[in-house]
């Protein structure tokens, strides 16, 4: 039966890491995911979970560290945030490309300079090619949820890729909130031992890590991408499965009072509870709104997000990132590209908004909405639209 | 390895690209690359294993003899097994194919 | 593990983990280094490797020249990966789901991925104890990527970043002391080896695979296409190294000092600068500079390994 504990999300992330009997733990402490490795240290130190935990002297040498970890076969964890993913930027392809079963929280936190603590995705739109599968979380309850479903899907051997949880900084990751945890067989059963099929082993040798010349290299990286496209039919059932047995059922993209929008709204993390707020208000007044919430980032929802849009005129999506000198917020491109050839699509409309931890109210949201059905009508001089910012 | 490299499709890579097959590079005939060859003198070696010792290839084997000759396969002439053997049995030979 | 020492004879018999094959340049001291130490480790061991000549050199995919469980990822995180392999390792056989004898866990890295970019990684595994080896294969120079400069690189060689010029002597700094800061971190053991004196590489290599807790091992490889001198002259070069106190055969076991080859009489430097190229444009007063340091330096060891032996009586 879980339990229902009211706990700091950091904390309660350690406390499924725990309940998955991870192996070995790679940890770097950066702010704003510090709670996250310091809890699992006391874990390990009251021996309520064997794994080893290496304290890295950097955030590159926590990914290597993952590397040969997972290499030998055992369940790795880390997390991270925003310079600590820039600094282990070199090992996230490899870790991928080699497809090292590795699972990590980012705790989203805004990219330097100037330094920023804060909560936005500049970090998680920097790591967007490199091969992971990303889910992004909207609460304590989805983060914990997944880092658990991460391990199976990342573990998965028609997967067998590492896996990036990403969570806000902050607004998520330090709140206190009510979540059902579950108990340690129900986990038991749903989640297999880790058996990676070749690990380093003296009785069966394997090189990993070979180079490759151009004769054959882009063989390997197409190979690479077929799996990632293919992990996504094992991610739909691994949360299939998983709201069979905890009720709680997770889909790429959610779509919230949007069957018969007009106008939809698009946010990925925190975002999406503010904005369904702002989308009840809306609803209330009579106005045909509202949201989608991304969930499922890498491999990307083409299927579920053009079906989400069908029937919109309007979708703007909030960005919580800058491209610089790009055309639009980063998931607004990805958006307007997946919906190209569609005969039938909405306008895309692309605002920036929420960095470096800048809060958008529910207020924030409905002027978000207005003023992008205002660009909807009349059109708009700027390639985005930039929230927030005093002129 | 049936297929050579630039046969392989993407379908035939191991997950990960890894490597199963260990040693398999050992098919490649460094040999093609020397330019002259060790010649052993059986009559001033005393099998002492210094040159099967030094061997960067480590090509030099031990025949039924007991005596250790280069493989040729492999041996990339780089004479220094002709310069380490303190009995001077081994010469090298400008290789003429 | 047990130690225990190697004779040739014992070792002709071991199968070679390093296969024959590989794309190593003609006379490579480094490709020689690594044969010898995969015979002295065994079968029962992974190797991680990084990018460098060693790696190139025999891992072309579809192809590998390694028999035993090899892993390379990138340039600077040998002794990262190899505490995550020692880490997993220990894991699973602790929560037995491993059946694991124990197995030798060996970095391999270039002086450019130790001394260099790897110089964070090793202190942090070596600061954190994990039980592993690392060897520093020793080239002088970033050989693989067409000999550029290194922290390795010894003063006065001419490398393609600190050329030999009508301003400059070549390399301007002196070679930075690896088995040094390695035993500044107080692991229990640091060994210096080169190839030209196989049973004690090999024997070190035992003995530092052996070692609970991280072993260190700085390996001198000579490098005929870098150091621009004959193929056939690896081994005599290795030696003179030796033989002039250039480098020296050492061991620094839980602190103290011991002195694996003791020449009686140190030859002259220049009789191992004149077979390479890279230090042909020395001067007479540059190489006397040289010989001082290395005298110098030599002085410092053999005082060292004195308190230990003053210590002893």
């Amino acid at each position: 039966m879980a339990k229902r504990v009211g706990t700091e999300v950091s904390v309660a992330i350690s406390e499924v890491v725990k309940l998955a009997n991870a192996d070995v733990i790679a940890a770097y402490p950066i702010t704003p995911q510090t709670h996250i490795v310091e809890h699992l240290a006391e874990l390990v130190a009251d021996g309520e979970l064997d794994a080893e935990y290496i304290p890295v002297e950097s955030e590159h040498s926590a990914m290597s560290a993952c590397l040969g970890a997972s290499a030998v076969g055992a369940r790795t964890f880390t997390a991270t945030a925003g310079q600590g993913l820039e600094l282990m930027h070199e090992v996230l392809y490899v870790a991928s490309s080699m497809r090292l079963p590795v699972v990590m929280t980012v705790v989203n936190r805004a990219l330097s300079s100037p330094l920023s603590v804060w909560n936005d995705h500049s970090d998680a739109m920097s790591v967007r090619d490199t091969g992971w599968i990303q889910i992004f979380v909207e609460n304590g309850q989805e983060a914990i949820d997944n880092v658990i479903c991460a391990f199976r899907i990342a573990e998965d051997h028609k997967v067998l890729l590492p896996v990036m949880i990403h969570l806000d900084g902050f607004y998520l990751s330090h709140m206190i909130e009510p979540m059902l945890l579950p108990e340690q067989d129900e986990v038991d059963k749903f989640l297999p031992k880790n058996d990676y099929p070749l690990p380093l082993d003296p009785a069966k040798p394997v090189s990993m890590g070979d180079f490759a010349p151009p004769i054959i290299y882009p063989e390997a990286k197409w190979a690479q991408e077929v799996n990632l496209t293919a992990a996504k039919e094992v991610i739909l059932q691994c949360w299939d499965e998983f709201g069979n047995r905890f009720q709680r059922y997770y889909s790429p993209v959610e779509c919230y009072h949007c069957e018969d929008a007009d106008v939809l709204l698009l946010t990925m993390g925190s975002f999406s509870e503010t904005a369904s707020m702002a989308i009840d208000k809306m609803r209330k007044e009579g106005r045909n709104v509202g949201l989608i919430k991304l969930r499922l980032w890498r491999p990307f929802p083409f299927d579920e997000i053009r079906l989400a849009v069908k029937k919109a005129e309007v979708l703007i999506v909030l960005d919580r990132a800058l491209s610089f000198g790009g055309p639009s917020g980063p998931v607004c491109s990805e958006i307007r590209s997946a919906l190209y050839s569609e005969e039938k699509k909405p306008k895309v409309i692309s605002f920036v908004g929420g960095l470096g931890g800048r809060d958008i109210t529910v207020a924030g949201f409905e002027d978000i909405v207005n003023r992008g059905i205002e660009i909807s009508q009349k059109g708009s001089e700027k390639e985005f639209e930039i929230f927030g910012v005093r002129e | 390895m049936t297929k050579s490299e630039s046969e392989l499709t993407w379908k035939d890579l191991e997950i990960g690209f890894i490597v199963t097959e260990p040693g398999n590079a050992s098919q490649y005939k460094t040999g093609d690359w020397r330019s002259q060859r060790p010649i052993l003198d059986k009559e001033k070696c005393n099998k002492c294993t210094l040159c099967y010792i030094f061997c960067p290839e480590g090509c030099i084997e031990r025949n039924a003899e007991g005596y250790f000759e280069a493989n040729l396969f492999y041996c990339k002439g780089c004479g220094i097994c002709a310069e380490e053997c303190r009995r001077k049995a081994i010469t090298m030979v400008e290789e003429v194919e | 593990m047990e130690k225990r020492t190697i004779s040739f004879r014992q070792l002709v018999d071991r199968e070679e983990l390093f296969l024959p094959g590989h794309r190593a340049c003609i006379g490579c001291g480094e490709a020689l280094a690594v044969r010898l130490a995969c015979k002295a480790l065994g079968r029962n061991s992974i190797v991680v490797s990084v990018t460098g000549c060693i790696e190139i050199i025999s891992s072309q995919l579809p192809y590998t020249s390694w028999r035993l469980p090899w892993i390379h990822t990138l340039f600077e995180n040998a002794a990262a990966v190899a505490s995550g392999v020692e880490a997993g390792l220990k894991a699973m056989t602790r929560k037995e789901r491993r059946p694991t004898p124990e197995i030798n866990v060996v970095a391999m890295a270039g002086d450019g991925g130790t001394s260099d970019i790897g110089l964070q990684a090793l202190s942090g595994a070596l600061e954190r104890g994990h039980n592993f080896l690392y060897l520093c294969f020793d080239n002088e120079a970033y050989m693989n990527t067409g000999i550029q400069r290194s922290s390795a690189t010894p003063y006065g060689a001419s490398t393609t970043t600190s050329p030999a010029g009508k301003m400059s002597i070549g390399q301007v700094t002196w070679k930075k002391d690896m088995p040094a800061i390695a035993a500044a971190h107080n692991i229990p053991y640091v060994a210096t080896a080169c190839p030209s004196y196989p049973r004690d590489l090999m024997n070190k290599v035992i003995k530092g695979a052996a070692t609970p807790g991280p072993a260190y091992i700085h390996i001198l490889s000579v490098c005929p296409t870098g150091w621009r001198s004959l193929p056939e002259l690896t081994i005599e070069i290795g030696r003179l190294a030796v033989q002039t106190g250039i480098f020296p055969l050492y061991e620094i076991e839980n602190g103290e000092y011991k002195l694996n080859v003791s020449p009686p009489k140190l030859k002259p430097v220049q009789d191992y600068l004149k077979l390479q190229g890279r230090f042909r444009h020395l001067s007479e007063e540059t190489i006397t500079e040289i010989q001082h340091r290395v005298d110098k330096e030599y002085a410092k060891l053999m005082d060292k390994i004195a308190r230990r032996q003053g210590l002893n009586n």
